[in-house]
């Protein structure tokens, strides 16, 4: 209970940073959200106009190099590497850390929820097809390793395992201590900031970097989820295609990119006199253990990571002043989590603002929740709430029938925030966080 | 800065976590006794590859799993969902079904029929997993339907049909998660489960994790490992990338593997899931479950070494001494009580001298009287499995009061205690097994004998 914590225990907030398909200054991207804005467009990455859903969240025009002091250290960095280290400096330089001399660096950890490498789609199919025997219908091994060696290129592939971020960002911090990448799907991010902060409650270090990045915008990403028929097909009108809580909505629509938090104890932040942005108070995580594609019918699984979360933060539920959705888009998703909410929130479920930036932003899938956390302690700031867009009145889902800030930004007083996010697989995590201690 | 907060465990706030069951699918076979008999007879099982034709690539030889199938241990009503899992997938379901059996468990899935021996609210799952490659002669086969009249493979026919040839649930296959998935469907564990992907660290990082939430009172249970195979076509050629595989040893596979050995050239592929059940000692005591050992501590670190892009290990482990030196604080012992190790020991020269120099940087003069032991001449790399297969051999160790053969060391480097020695008893109070890894992140966890 977060009343008996020492200042020791408590776990603040102290630099956040972000790189999204909104942009990758955090101010901005904030600006963008409250207005409403809506990134989603044709894919221009690789040419999409033959697929199912040709269109999606991306980070357009982005470069790592101004953000890093160290680019001869990551000349090879893939897509998801190049946005952690975007993200991860932002935030750092957000926390005055790098200009502490006293830092002990290998008391510094990094917690990630990053994804796969983005695939070398074409080089890969043609060492596939270079190898295939069509007779026997399998691959020549010899003959396809003979075709990788010529078309293959070795860094690409090395980049390719999720710990390649935590690599990437760690060599750029020059921070030794635990470090850890999880890869549960679109929870990760969230869970990798939750298990970061019992780290830091534990005493096991003084600060951990905390968050995700991913993208999946590939063609075998986009062909994933279109086989999965958990994309949008709204090809006639991107903008409006992500329609979380929207009795007409017909999957999600994926973005790319990543969030950061610099997370540490009060006692230490105190101690250094840095400027706190909020404090994590509560984290809930459990697995569905139901089936591998569906949630449970019940929602058994968010329901218990929401109320864990909850109990963890000592609060009651009426405490709750802003969710921030997992609302995806699809129409299991936002119709169970809303189920979830209405149980644990009972009557006051009705009277709790929730939105889902991901009506603007796309689905960053493993980077989702670190950059909706951020947006959660932004809230809190500035006693204003990011909409659902492309809610209509004339669309509503009597399966959805909360608050979800339809359309426009709304001022509110938030003093407990908090935040979902679910993965395939059946993985719930759920964060809460309350403005910054007096 | 160092800020030495006593820990929940130095202020009697913790609770005490024993290993109750160990659960293993390697090269050996299924299960720790296979593995077991094997290191203790000095029979390596590394052999040629046989699943393909390796003679493409310069190494050719692995640890490989044969005769293991999912289907031929999950019960009838998930047989179904054996199509959708990897490889990766299917050892992780061959370990947590030994686990549960070795821990004389009654779940869901080892036996349907009768009655469950744990809450499932109160049981965790955290199972690491690596980069899962999509099996080729599937997607390739629906690539080969988006080729234009030249050959060439065509977008745009992949967009507007070729895709549509791939199972509609292909992309579950292979995500990281989806070991932890099937384990807690078919086990029915509700608690918290997570998913660490950090190459071969991820199964060390997973117990640790999972001492932490049972330390911490989120469960009562866990099961903790890790499972991967790399032995397809992607993974062999992403492993050559690394220049980390022994290649002049493909006549002679059981000789490969040369842990700490002067002559080290590199290691071998493995395959292999390794799971443990971690469980509170209140819980373990009221079902009268006798343990393997306590787990009494965990400690995690990251190797940044400046000359970044070269992927080499930092030559002085620096990671590897923070994690190990924080897993003995919590331990509350001296290093030279440890009086076993089982260390990465994956016979890439590089490698092992960081390693090496770690080790020496925290036991110091101790080392030399502290014997090595490493599996990976047995059964090579089992990235994201080893840690934990490596954890479950020392907790055999631990209740048989037996170091297992160490085999191709003639030449140990730097004094270590690891020269080539049949198996034999030892005393064992408390063991050390470390874990570094490609990437920079490390692991250290401490067993005590109970």
């Amino acid at each position: 209970m977060s009343m008996n914590r020492s200042d020791n225990e408590r776990v603040v907030i102290t630099g956040m940073g972000c790189v999204t398909p909104l942009g990758w200054d955090l101010e901005q991207v904030w600006a963008k959200l409250l207005a409403g804005t809506s990134a989603i467009r044709p894919i221009e990455q690789f040419d999409a106009s033959s697929f199912p859903t040709t269109f999606a969240a991306e980070v357009r025009g982005y470069d790592w190099r101004p953000f890093v002091r160290h680019p001869e250290r990551h000349e090879h960095a893939g897509a998801n590497s190049s946005f952690a280290l975007g993200a991860g400096r932002q935030a750092w330089a957000m926390s005055g850390l790098d200009d502490d001399g006293a830092l002990d660096r290998d008391r510094v950890g990094i917690y990630l929820g990053s994804g796969e490498g983005s695939l070398d789609f074409f080089n890969y199919v043609a060492t596939n097809l270079a190898g295939w025997n069509a007779a026997k219908r399998e691959i020549d091994t010899a003959q396809w390793a003979t075709a990788a060696s010529q078309q293959m290129d070795r860094w690409r592939e090395i980049e390719q395992e999720p710990n390649m971020p935590l690599y990437h960002l760690a060599a750029e911090l020059e921070v030794g201590g635990p470090a850890y990448n999880c890869l549960t799907a679109c929870a990760a991010s969230t869970q990798a900031i939750g298990e970061a902060v019992e780290i830091l409650r534990r005493g096991d270090a003084d600060v951990m970097v905390a968050g995700g990045a991913h993208t999946m915008i590939h063609p075998l990403g986009m062909t994933g989820f279109i086989r999965l028929t958990a994309l949008s097909g709204r090809n006639d009108d991107p903008a409006t295609a992500s329609r979380p809580f929207n009795a007409t909505r017909d999957g999600f629509v994926l973005g790319e990119g990543s969030g950061m938090v610099v997370l540490e104890s009060l006692a230490h932040a105190r101690r250094r006199g840095a400027a706190i942005h909020g404090e994590v108070l509560g984290y809930g995580s459990s697995a569905d253990a139901f089936r591998v594609t569906d949630m449970h019918p019940e929602a058994r699984g968010a329901i218990a990571a929401i109320r864990d979360a909850l109990e963890d933060a000592g609060l009651q539920p009426e405490a709750i002043d802003y969710i921030s959705a997992h609302g995806t888009g699809t129409s299991e998703n936002d119709e169970q989590e809303t189920r979830a909410v209405s149980a644990v929130f009972g009557g006051h479920a009705a009277k709790v603002p929730i939105s889902s930036i991901k009506s603007m932003v796309g689905h960053l899938i493993a980077a989702a929740g670190s950059v909706e956390l951020i947006t959660c302690i932004l809230a809190m700031r500035d006693g204003k709430l990011p909409p659902t867009i492309n809610l209509r009145d004339d669309q509503r889902d009597y399966h959805c029938p909360l608050d979800y800030v339809p359309n426009v930004a709304r001022d509110a007083e938030v003093r407990y925030a908090l935040s979902n996010s679910f993965g395939f697989g059946g993985q719930n995590d759920t964060l809460i966080v309350a403005r910054p201690p007096q | 800065m160092l800020i030495n907060l006593p820990n929940a465990r130095e202020t009697g706030m913790s609770r005490r976590v024993w290993i109750t069951g160990l659960g293993t699918v390697t090269a050996a076979g299924v299960g720790i006794d296979p593995l077991w008999e094997a290191v203790c007879a000095g029979e390596s099982k590394i052999r040629r590859i046989e699943r393909f034709d390796p003679s493409g690539f310069a190494s050719q030889i692995a640890g490989e799993v044969r005769d293991f199938k999912a289907n031929k241990i999950v019960p009838k009503s998930y047989r179904k969902s054996v199509k959708l899992m990897a490889r990766d997938i299917e050892l992780a379901m061959g370990a947590a079904d030994a686990a549960v059996r070795d821990a004389a468990l009654i779940s869901p899935g080892s036996q349907p029929d009768d009655e469950r021996t744990y809450p499932a609210t109160r049981t965790g799952c955290n199972i690491g997993a690596g980069l899962i490659a999509a099996e080729l002669n599937e997607l390739t086969y629906a690539l080969a339907t988006a080729r234009d009249e030249d050959g060439q493979f065509d977008l745009g026919a992949w967009g507007r049909a070729g895709m549509n040839e791939l199972t509609p649930l292909w992309l579950l296959k292979y995500l990281p998660n989806m070991l932890s998935c099937h384990v807690t469907i078919l086990h029915d564990c509700q608690g918290p489960s997570n998913t660490i992907t950090c190459a071969e660290a991820s199964g060390p990082l997973s117990i640790g994790e999972s001492l932490r939430v049972i330390q911490r009172n989120a469960a009562d249970m866990c099961f903790a490992g890790g499972a991967e195979s790399k032995l397809n076509e992607m993974g062999m050629l992403r492993q050559h990338y690394t220049q980390r595989l022994c290649t002049n040893s493909n006549d002679q596979p059981h000789r490969a593997v040369r842990p700490f050995d002067a002559e080290a050239a590199g290691t071998a592929m493995g395959e292999g899931g390794g799971l443990v059940i971690l469980e509170s000692a209140e819980t373990a005591e009221r079902r009268g479950v006798t343990p393997y050992a306590e787990l009494i501590g965990f400690g995690a670190g990251q190797t940044y070494y400046p000359q970044g892009n070269s992927l080499e290990p930092d030559p002085q482990g620096r990671g590897l001494a923070t994690a190990i030196r924080a897993a003995l604080r919590e331990a509350q012992i001296e290093p030279a009580q440890v009086d076993l190790m089982a260390p990465f020991g994956s016979g890439v020269p590089a490698y092992d001298r960081a390693e090496a120099a770690a080790l020496r940087s925290v036991f110091g003069d101790a080392l030399d009287a502290i014997p090595l032991w490493s599996a990976k001449p047995y059964i090579g790399n089992c990235f994201a499995g080893s840690g934990a297969i490596d954890l479950s051999l020392a907790a055999r160790m631990i209740r048989e009061q037996k170091i297992p053969a160490r085999i191709n060391c003639d030449q140990p480097i730097d004094g270590l205690n690891c020269a080539t020695a049949e198996a034999g008893h030892a005393a064992i109070e408390h063991a050390l097994v470390c874990t570094t890894a490609m990437g920079g992140q490390n692991a250290a966890l401490i067993l005590r004998k109970v």
